[in-house]
């Protein structure tokens, strides 16, 4: 399960940087999101993948699941879900306000 | 148990989130934003007395042990950051009353101001590496609408590249959270260091440790500083000066906490890399500033040779270069403010940032011009500034640990700089006066107070050293000796 999940987690890496590497701002866009779900996966992957039930005191469970990887990856979600919506509206108003999404056209060297 | 500690957190979150409720009550704003900042600033000035007289303080959310619950420390090292950054805050803030404009005040600058200072606060304070993640995230997030606030065409083009890199790099600090939990099983600082130590810090902890460094250097601008000159550029004065001040410095603290509590095992490998990096950042960085003749540019890029220079005291991994880069670190937070106020001053004075337009400006305005020579003599470090002792002990360390080059380089930049700020002081302030008073794109009414503080500061910090040096031996002392860290956090659950 592990070496299919770190399979996986290759696979959105690879597809994520191959859209970060594009010209166009909202592929871009979408190319973070998937970066950071591949993280995600990660860290879940990290703690490893036990059966078992919930980490608590008195129950029947004799194994357990780690919780603590599936509190950080809520986290994670919550702020990637804030910057990402940031993300969007801002390039929504670059656009707006230079008329391009190109990143070529929006390299910084026209003030020097 | 010290409920003190979490204060400079809680403090500007809460003041910022009652300002989201009087959007248009601008003057509330300002005084409870200045009250805020205050109020954090003296719970620094409590808690450095209370770990300079019972050791680090620390406080366990909810009662639960650690390394299960969530942590917040305070050692000196963390208190003096926190001091400074109120101090600084405070002064940008002031500076930003007069030069914000209605606009932007209306479109809730002191909040986001606050949570800017909350995050920094917090990554300050934070006792585990998730923690520090979500501090940053906080800071970070802040930062994005700090910087694109207003809307202007510069700040859009350069806000989507300043976001996209600091979530690329946000991916790759989560990536190495991953790992480091799968190898060792928590993040807990202070747990972290003992389970390294217990196993040893081998090939595959180290190559965690050179991807934090990487992350953590990317924020900090050591070597990976490719998107900072063009993104301190684009905001207005006051949020550029506390960018320079704080955001890069949230980095370095972050590489000095990992590279000397946990990952200190393997220094001729890793902090080898550290020196490396640092000489190639001052090299780069005083390349970068000598070479433009733009305000903003030789500003930004002076930024970067901080940097550089604080990460060499680090590299040596002596107590006189740890001793050196804390000194530095203060008088840097304090001068990269001041340089970018008076810079932008400057800029809004004339209406240009290129130095071949501007010259003469002394005949109008002999105390900025006054401030600027003594703020560029402090950049430079030259004595009696505040500089000074902080370049010598990193000299010192880093010749005690015989990186000659490293020490060489760092004197070398430190001439660089000195001729970078000289240049912009020579072209601004003398030659002809070409420009009336009634010609002037703007005014420095009420911009003097905060900038004169200022300077006041870097002088009385350079004059005053011994006063503040109690303070800085015991940070370095904290640094320097991990135990005490473990001991204060663990405690008896160790």
């Amino acid at each position: 399960m592990e070496t299919l999940m770190s399979i996986l987690v290759g696979l959105f890496f690879s597809i994520g940087t191959y859209l970060v590497l594009s010209k166009s701002l909202i592929r871009i866009i979408l190319g973070t999101s998937i970066i950071s779900h591949g993280v995600n996966l990660l860290i879940l992957t990290m703690g490893g993948l036990k059966k078992g039930g919930p980490p608590l005191l008195g129950g029947i469970n004799t194994t357990f699941t780690d919780s603590l990887p599936q509190a950080l990856i809520l986290t994670a979600i919550v702020i990637n879900f804030a910057v990402t919506a940031l993300f969007l509206v801002l390039s929504y108003r670059t656009y707006k306000t230079l008329g391009t999404d190109d990143m070529d056209q929006l390299r910084g060297m026209k003030d020097e | 148990m010290n409920n003190v500690v979490i204060m400079p957190i809680i403090i500007p979150l809460i003041a910022g989130l009652i300002m989201i409720l009087f959007r248009q009550n601008i003057r509330f704003q300002r005084f409870l934003s200045i009250l805020a900042i205050m109020a954090s600033g003296f719970v620094a000035v409590i808690l450095m007395g209370q770990i300079k007289g019972k050791g680090i303080q620390t406080l366990q959310a909810g009662g639960w042990d650690p390394p299960f619950g969530i942590t917040i420390v305070a050692d000196m090292f963390s208190a003096l950051l926190l001091l400074s950054t109120s101090i600084v805050a405070l002064f940008c803030l002031i500076f930003a009353f007069k030069s914000i404009g209605k606009e932007r005040e209306s479109h809730y600058f002191y909040p986001f101001y606050l949570f800017l200072i909350t995050g920094v606060n917090g990554s300050f304070l934070t006792g585990d590496l998730f923690n520090l993640f979500v501090c940053f995230e906080v800071m970070l997030i802040s930062s994005y609408v700090l910087i694109s606030l207003g809307g202007t065409k510069i700040q859009l083009r350069e806000s989507i590249k300043y976001i996209l890199i600091n979530v690329l790099s946000s991916s790759l600090f989560l990536l190495g959270v991953a790992y480091l939990y799968a190898m060792l099983g928590t993040l807990n600082f202070a747990h972290l260091s003992l389970r390294v130590a217990e196993a040893g810090q081998d090939g595959l902890l180290t190559t965690v440790a050179l991807l934090f460094l990487m992350v953590f250097g990317m924020k900090a601008a050591l070597f990976l500083f490719f998107w900072l000159p063009e993104a301190y550029s684009a905001p207005p004065i006051a949020v550029a000066a506390i960018f320079a001040a704080l955001l890069t410095k949230v980095g370095i603290y972050a590489i000095f906490r990992m590279f000397t509590l946990v990952f200190y095992h393997e220094p001729q490998i890793t902090h080898l890399i550290i020196g490396i990096l640092g000489a190639l950042t001052m090299i780069l960085g005083a390349i970068g500033a000598v070479a433009y003749w733009d305000i903003k540019k030789i500003l930004t890029y002076n930024v970067i040779v901080g940097v550089g220079f604080i990460m060499a005291g680090l590299a040596s991994f002596t107590s006189n270069g740890i001793m050196g880069s804390m000194y530095y670190l203060i008088h840097d937070i304090l001068i990269k403010a001041l340089i970018f106020l008076l810079g932008g001053t400057i800029i809004s004075l004339t209406g240009t940032s290129k130095l071949k337009e501007i010259s003469g400006l002394i005949r109008n305005h002999p105390y900025l011009g006054w401030m600027f020579f003594i703020a560029a003599l402090s950049l430079a470090g030259i004595p009696p500034l505040s500089g000074f002792l902080g370049k010598v002990f990193i000299t010192r360390g880093t010749f005690e640990s015989e990186y000659y080059w490293l020490g060489g380089i760092g004197l070398l930049t430190s001439l660089m700089v000195l001729y970078s700020i000289m240049k912009v002081f020579m072209n601004v302030f003398w030659g002809e006066t070409h420009l009336s008073k009634e010609m002037e794109k703007g005014t420095t009414k009420g911009l003097m107070f905060p900038m004169g503080c200022l300077t006041v500061l870097t002088i009385s910090l350079g004059l005053g050293a011994e006063g503040i040096h109690e303070y800085v031996r015991l940070a370095t002392e904290s640094l320097l000796n991990p135990k005490l860290y473990i001991e204060a956090v663990m405690g008896g659950s160790q």
